[in-house]
Order: C-alpha cells, then structure tokens, then sequence
C-alpha cells in the first residue's frame, strides 16, 4: 500500500498577545490509501488545529511554522494559496463537526454541490447533477434526485451531516480529514454515519484522519490511533493494541475514565486535574502535574520511543500485561 | 417499594400561540390549523427513596420536558408530579426547595455576573436555610464538598472551566439540602477525564446524602453506570422500565434494543469487524407522529398489528415493563447490548 499523505514533524504556532501557542507542536504520520486513521484528544489537546493545519485551514494568528506534509508526494507546506486552494476539495476534503454551521442555509443543496463541484472541474450541468445525485445516494440519502432541490433548514441534522459528507466526497479526495463529524448526532445516526463511512473508505480508497474525543468510536472505526496531548502526539499504535494495553498514562487514565470499562457505581480511575493551558505548560512532560508515576526526570521532555508498530513519550513508560507477541 | 416521588400520567404539549389574525379567520369562519406538539405523552414513573432511575432517549424524544416537568419548573397540560405525596406544583407554582436541578451547560447555567459563591448562597438565603452572616462558611462547606477550592468563592464564572463550573452548579444544587436531584445531561458537555470525575463525585455525593435521583442522558453507558433503574423513551413516552442491568442484558423493547447496539464500544480485538446494526431511518417528527406504535416506521420486528395498535406499557415480567405487543418474544432472544470488554 502507498502513502498518500505523510506528515513530518509539523508545526502550528498562534502568536497571541499573551505569548505563543504551540498548539501542534512536531507532529508527524504517514496514512495509507484506504486506511482509517483516527486522531483522539480532549478539548485543547491540538486535534482539530492539526486537521486545518492540513488543508492549510489555520487562520491568522495561527501559522504553519515548521514541517512538511506530502500530498500524493507534493509537499503542501508552503505551497502558494492558488495552488492549494486548487487541491482543497478536490485532493484533500474535510467534514466538520457541525453540519448547521458548515452549510449555507440561505442556497439549496443542489446550488451548494454544484458550487463545488464546478471549482475544480468543467462540466455539463446535466452531468454535474448527476454526479452530485449519485454521490448524495451513496451517502445514504433517501430519494436524492428530489432532497438536492431542499435547503439545509429541511433536513434534519443527520441528513445534513450526510450531505456535507457528500460534498466532501465529491471529487473522491484522497483523503478526508473528518474532525468529530458524529459527535453533535444521537446514538442511532451516528451508527449509521459510521456503517457508511467505512463502507466508503473500503470501497473508493479514500483515506480518512477521523477526529474524536470518543475512543470507543475510533476503536470501531480505525485501525491505528494516535493519541494526542498538549499539542504532541504521546502514543500511536495499532489500535486495538494500544486500547488494550496502552504504553502512556495518560492513554490509560483516558480508557479508565469511560464508564464503560467500570463496573456499574464503581468509582471510575479518574486523571486528577485538567489539561494545561497552552500558555503555561510545565517544562517537561506536559502530562506530569497529573501523573501518578511522575518523577524528577519528568522535568525533561520525553524523547520518542519506539517498539515494532508502536510509539510513545514517557520517561516511564506502562508495561503492557500479558504476552507481547 | 414505598413511593418517594411519583410522576403520574404525565403529559406536555406545546401549542404556537394563537394570533389576532388567526382569531379573526377563525371567527369569519376559516378553518385555522393549530398543530400541537405533544412532547409528553402519559408518563408515569416512580422512584423509591435513595433510588436513581436513569432517563434515556435521543434529541426530542421528550427527556428534557419530562426533567423539567419533575423539577416543577414547567407546569404539565395533565398529570400531577408528587414528592412523598405533596404535589410539587401549587396553583402553576414550584411548592417545594426538596427537588434542585442540575443542567447540562455549566456555561448557561451560571449567571455570569455574579460571584459564584453568591451564586450559591443566594437559594439558601431565600429560604432561610443559612442566615446571611453565616452564608460564606456555608458556602465553603458545600465548596470543600464538590472538591473546589472554597478561596474560589468570590471569583466569576468565567474564571472557570467546565469541569470547575459543572461543581459549582452541583454545589448550587445540593446547597438547598434537596431530597430529590434531577440531573439533565449533567456530563455530556465535559471532556472524557473531567466527565469521569464529575461521575465519581456524583455518586459520593449521593452515598453520603442519601439523595434520590433522576438521571436524564443520552449516554448509555453513563446510565448503566449510575443508575438503579432506568426508563427508555421514544417520541414522548417511555417504552421501556426495569432494573439497568437486566434492561441492558435483555432488552424487551426493539427499540431499546436497536440503541444499545448502535453504541459504539471499545474494540479491543485486533482483526474485529465491528458489526454495526443500525436503526433505518429517522426518529419521527413530533408534530405528525406515525400511527400504532410510534416505533413501528423503523422496527425489525414490524407486524401489521404494530401499525394500527399502539401498544401500551404493560408489565411483562415482575418489574419490567414495556411497550410492545412482542416484547415476550425479544426477552428470549438476548445478545446485543454494552457486553463487558475483557
């Protein structure tokens, strides 16, 4: 399998008035064609920011100030805005987390697609319809042909993240950065999002970086997962593996807290304290103030450590129980 | 089970306004369609004290209405709501301090011009459970209770995050020394590690109170979590009744069951092909419900009978209750569900 896009050691910085903000700070991956990456952190860690640092998406005052991102091997990172604009939505699409936001409730869907899809590629109206209708029906949507003449006030919120799903596959982007697209939807619809998301990413190659804060979500969807904290990426791994046995603290202290793992009433293993401010992070490893296997030599960065498929930075890593294969 | 708090045969709708326009057609003759939404329907639920029934539910499905109904916050179109048989509304009036609530947004819920010890004296004082002098070592009290630094007092509610405000709100709450706690969403705002410890100080707080509880949420898995028995409700009523852990074993209602598959949960099986199973369709429209059993558009287990009969909520075995003419059947066939990850 080839790479698609590969990301090396990058960089966003915001330059507030109180300080920078390293809110992605020397990230890097590789996906595959086809493959499912998920991205998991909580409010603050830096998730979303890597997506838009991605599509070159990073308002001022933030900046991509440093690293490379490949494109089918071109390298986005300072690439002029024409030229990217002109990969955006057509190489590389994103879906966002709140449908109502993302589409304009004042033109109809069919004015929207179209819209889109005449950015990047001259053709008929009949055929640019067409198009649009086939993709709105794989999406899931009932009755295409007549929905794509509705504005977005008349589709409820999962249509709507269906239909801005389907702008996003359009041009078949070789990838799709999705940052939490099931998050605003109820249990039902997100199941269904999901079902088809899969199905999609298995049947036309694409390959998706699926955004959460929802591990259980991402383990049902991605292969390998990369936990992030403060900016930087603690662990990666396959995911199944990682969830079982994860190598960082704070990975496991994520896992604990879900009230699925607990047994009913039981006290959850809870991390102590909140994620730091972006502008006042300790010195070392950002996750040691709430570590229970902190020590001294916490005070220093944690380098990156490497065993087979998987990585973290901890000075003091977890054991994984049982036999590693 | 003694009765603590009772909501009987509880209704709600909401109607638009009539207009002077609409009087005026209706009284020339026209023919003036006022459609009403009827986002409660006949609930009735029972809680023992010390007891947390859990409330469960996608959007509209009529929770919310249900939790401020309990709460004696909106007054319901039928249907009385009594705690220890005193009815909780006089003449459209909240009667009693004994029900407190706690909302979902601690970023709406606190009024953001005030101190946030104010915040939490001010119930207090009203009702003279704490005099005026002794408010702030009261205030310290609750504030040292929740885990909050009590010198935090006479900061404002944007010095705070989420986690840190969702505390206050519970200190407000548990300030008035209710008897009963309506808890709408009180963590699905809040980031997986702060929402674990609200939970944690949720059920503390509720050991060492003794307080009853209802526990309104669309997260299964924080309802199997803290609650002892719980309701499941599509379009404005409940479905589905019985102790959580035998709800989720085996649910009796397709509905229930459907829900609890659709929730996705931790794989940790390397070469697992989650099985989705999702429910076709979309919840309904409140305004125009399908006839029969409001479930039957989407339900596996759809007869012709389902589409004329709505059925009703019947016990189908000693404490279970559901609303369906299968339910029976579906008791039988278990195997989906949140099943413990090993």
């Amino acid at each position: 399998m080839t790479a698609v896009l590969e990301v090396r050691d990058l960089r966003t910085e915001f330059n507030t008035g109180a300080g920078t903000i390293r809110a992605v700070d020397g990230i890097s991956f590789t996906l595959k064609r086809g493959e499912i990456l998920g991205l998991v952190g909580e409010s603050g860690s830096g998730k979303s920011v890597t997506g838009f640092s991605l599509l070159g998406l990073v308002d001022p005052p933030g900046r991509v100030t440093g690293g490379s991102i490949r494109l089918n091997g071109t390298e986005l990172v300072g690439l002029p805005e024409p030229e990217l604009r002109s990969r955006r939505g057509r190489e590389i699409a994103m879906i966002f987390q709140d449908p109502i936001a993302t589409l304009n409730p004042l033109l109809t869907i069919r004015k929207q697609m179209m819209m889109a899809l005449e950015a990047h590629q001259k053709m008929t109206v009949k055929a640019a319809e067409a198009r649009c209708i086939e993709v709105l029906r794989r999406v899931g949507i009932p009755d295409p042909a007549a929905r794509i003449k509705g504005y977005p006030h008349e589709f409820s919120g999962g249509m709507r993240q269906r239909v801005a799903i389907a702008i996003a596959l359009l041009h078949d982007p070789a990838v799709i950065v999705a940052d939490e697209p099931t998050t605003a939807l109820d249990v039902s619809i997100q199941a269904q999002i999901l079902h088809e998301m899969r199905s999609l990413a298995s049947e036309t190659g694409t390959a998706m970086i699926w955004i959460s804060h929802d591990l259980a979500t991402v383990s049902s969807l991605a292969k390998r997962l990369l936990v992030m904290y403060a900016g930087k990426v603690v662990e990666e791994g396959a995911t199944a593996a990682v969830l079982r046995g994860p190598r960082h603290p704070y990975t496991r202290g994520l896992i604990t807290s879900l009230p699925a793992i607990a047994r009913p009433g039981e006290e959850l293993q809870q991390i102590p304290g909140t994620t730091p401010s972006f502008l006042s992070l300790p010195p070392g490893c950002p996750f040691a103030p709430r570590c229970g296997s902190a020590s001294s030599d916490c005070e220093k960065i944690p380098e990156v450590s490497l065993d087979q498929e998987r990585m973290w930075r901890c000075h003091h890593p977890l054991v994984v129980k049982g036999a590693a294969q | 089970m003694t009765v603590f708090f009772r909501i009987d045969a509880v209704s709600r709708s909401f109607a638009p306004e009539i207009t002077l326009g609409d009087r005026i057609a209706a009284k020339l003759g026209a023919r003036v369609e006022t459609r009403s939404l009827q986002a409660v329907n006949g609930v009735t639920l029972e809680l023992a004290k010390g007891e947390t029934l859990g409330l469960v539910g996608e959007s509209g499905c009529g929770k919310s209405t249900l939790g401020r109904v309990a709460a004696g916050i909106l007054p319901p179109s039928s249907g009385t709501v009594a705690l220890e048989g005193q009815p909780v509304l006089l003449n459209g009036q909240k009667a009693t301090t004994r029900i407190q609530t706690v909302f979902q947004d601690p970023f709406a819920s606190l009024d953001p011009r005030m101190k946030v010890g104010e915040t939490v004296a001010e119930g207090p004082i009203a009702h003279g459970l704490v005099s005026r002098p002794n408010a702030s070592a009261y205030v310290a009290e609750w504030f040292t209770r929740v885990g909050l630094d009590p010198a935090f007092a006479g900061r404002y509610p944007h010095q705070f995050s989420g986690g840190q405000r969702q505390r206050i709100a519970i200190a407000r709450a548990l300030a008035m020394k209710p008897d009963l706690l309506i808890c709408d969403e009180p963590v699905a705002s809040l980031d997986v590690s702060i929402q674990a410890q609200i939970l944690n100080l949720f059920l503390q707080l509720r050991r060492e109170l003794n307080l009853t509880c209802l526990f309104i949420s669309h997260d299964l898995s924080v309802v199997r979590h803290v609650s002892d028995r719980m309701a499941v409700m599509y379009l404005g009523r409940v479905v589905e009744e019985g102790a959580t852990g035998e709800v989720f074993e085996s649910p009796a209602h397709p509905y229930t069951k459907a829900l609890l598959a659709s929730v996705p949960r931790l794989t940790l099986d390397d070469e697992a092909v989650v099985h989705f199973e999702p429910i076709t369709g979309e919840i309904p429209s409140p305004l125009s419900p399908p006839s029969g059993c409001h479930f039957s558009p989407r339900c596996a287990f759809v007869s012709e009978r389902c589409r004329k009969d709505a059925p009703d909520l019947r016990e189908i075995r000693h404490e279970r209750f559901a609303a369906c003419h299968f339910s029976e059947k579906l008791i039988g066939d278990t195997g989906s569900g949140l099943s413990k990850s090993t």
